[in-house]
């Protein structure tokens, strides 16, 4: 209900509103933003589009379509891919297929208090590989199930249980 | 609904990825409102995915908030929300309704407007019609009276005056007979115009003995402007007559009728 009532006050554009939002998400939002980008510069710069465009869009979410998070995750998303696609961002690693969200984790070093930096490296580091391809896929990527199944040659509900059962364990690890 | 068997179905998951079809996320929407251990549920997932997300951001963000704040008044997709709407709807809703009458007013006087031009063009069409009618007569009638001073200027040409009778002494003909052509214009101008159902017949005669021969009617007397018509005539005319006949004219003339009569003159 809290959370109902904060988005509300966003929606009829109360700046407090918009930064305790951002305070909840900009994080989560830089590291989709960066996973996808791999450039911190720039993923910085779409950061502050991508919470333009939910200062602008706000009024145009409603909590039948879907959660307010994956509201957000489809924006940020969507300005990520939009911006790899975009003639200014020449990165050499555009095309690197192998890149997903684990070698992030496993090359930083400065995490923020929020995450249990030990607790949650150590976590992903035990998960097992399909686990991390399918969050990937589906989480940081935005892939559809169908997508995914094809990507990873794996029938559409077995996507589903599996997922179901990486997640699990995540949160096991996250919510103590 | 088992819920516990809808929890565990993974479907959950893919609603906070945003991986299900919009039709698909409006149901688990629905279905969310309804139970609270299915919100507890996708309230957890989401939150392990935001401390996972989290874990991927290169440092905190935090300190973008101020940048990103200067810029939110800058943004102009957002309609300004302190103003209040009320006023703000109004004044579209009246200017709306204003620009609407305006456009109509417009609209009707144009079309006024265009179809007085339209009735002017028209009219302006029908004078030019009848000028060209005129002209095109004016240049008949001068070709005709060109033709018919021709004819009288013609050296075969005799004219052969016919004088008024007693039934119309103010009457008088003329008729100008090319022998060689063997035509004979009559010139019925001072004719009274003949009553209904009555015709002209001009007659060729003979003196020795007195023989009428029909060489025609003088038709459609009424309509016809200058009043000359051109006959046939292959007779060895002395004289030409004019009787009222019936129309369709009569075998003999009908010589209380005679309304003009003249002798060719002796060459």
């Amino acid at each position: 209900m809290q959370q109902d009532a904060l988005i509300l006050e966003l929606q009829n554009g109360n700046e407090r509103a918009f930064e305790r939002i951002y305070h909840l998400y900009s994080e989560s939002t830089y590291g989709i933003i960066y996973s996808i980008i791999r450039d911190e510069k720039i993923a910085e710069e779409v950061l502050q589009d991508v919470f333009l465009k939910i200062w602008d869009k706000a009024p145009s979410y409603s909590n039948d379509k879907g959660r307010f998070f994956t509201w957000i995750l489809n924006i940020a998303r969507n300005a990520s891919i939009d911006k790899i696609r975009s003639k200014d961002f020449k990165n050499d690693r555009q095309n690197l297929k192998t890149d997903h969200f684990v070698d992030i984790l496993e090359t930083k070093t400065n995490f923020s208090e929020a995450v249990d930096s030990i607790g949650l490296k150590k976590y992903i580091d035990a998960l097992k590989p399909v686990c991390k391809q399918l969050i990937d896929y589906l989480f940081f990527k935005g892939y559809t199930q169908k997508e995914t199944s094809e990507e990873l040659d794996m029938p559409l509900g077995t996507v589903k249980t599996r997922n179901r059962i990486c997640i699990d364990k995540l949160r096991a690890m996250v919510i103590k | 609904m088992d819920i516990q068997k809808y929890i565990s179905s993974g479907i959950l998951e893919l609603y906070v990825y945003g991986a299900l079809s919009e039709k698909e996320s409006r149901e688990v929407s629905c279905v969310l409102k309804e139970y609270p251990e299915v919100k507890a549920e996708v309230e957890e997932i989401e939150k392990a995915l935001l401390t996972l997300s989290a874990a991927t951001a290169p440092n905190n963000a935090e300190h973008l908030i101020d940048s990103i704040k200067e810029k939110l008044g800058a943004s102009s997709l957002r309609p300004a929300p302190k103003t209040t709407p009320l006023r703000t709807i109004n004044w579209i809703t009246y200017s709306g309704w204003a620009a609407s009458l305006l456009l109509l007013i417009g609209l009707f006087v144009f079309f006024n407007r265009t179809n007085e031009l339209r009735e002017d063009l028209n009219a302006a069409n029908a004078r030019n019609v009848q000028m060209e009618e005129q002209i095109a007569k004016a240049r008949e009638d001068a070709e005709k009276a060109e033709e018919l001073l021709a004819v009288i200027r013609d050296r075969n040409v005799k004219r052969i005056p016919l004088e008024g009778q007693q039934i119309a002494p103010e009457a008088f003909a003329s008729v100008y007979w090319n022998t060689k052509e063997n035509t004979a214009y009559i010139d019925a101008k001072e004719l009274p115009e003949p009553p209904r159902g009555k015709v002209y017949q001009v007659w060729s005669l003979t003196m020795q003995p007195l023989a009428p021969t029909s060489i025609g009617l003088l038709e459609n007397f009424e309509a016809d402007d200058n009043k000359v018509f051109s006959l046939e005539n292959q007779n060895q005319s002395e004289a030409f007559g004019i009787t009222l006949e019936p129309e369709g004219g009569s075998e003999t003339p009908t010589m209380d009728q005679l309304y003009v009569l003249g002798t060719v003159a002796a060459p």
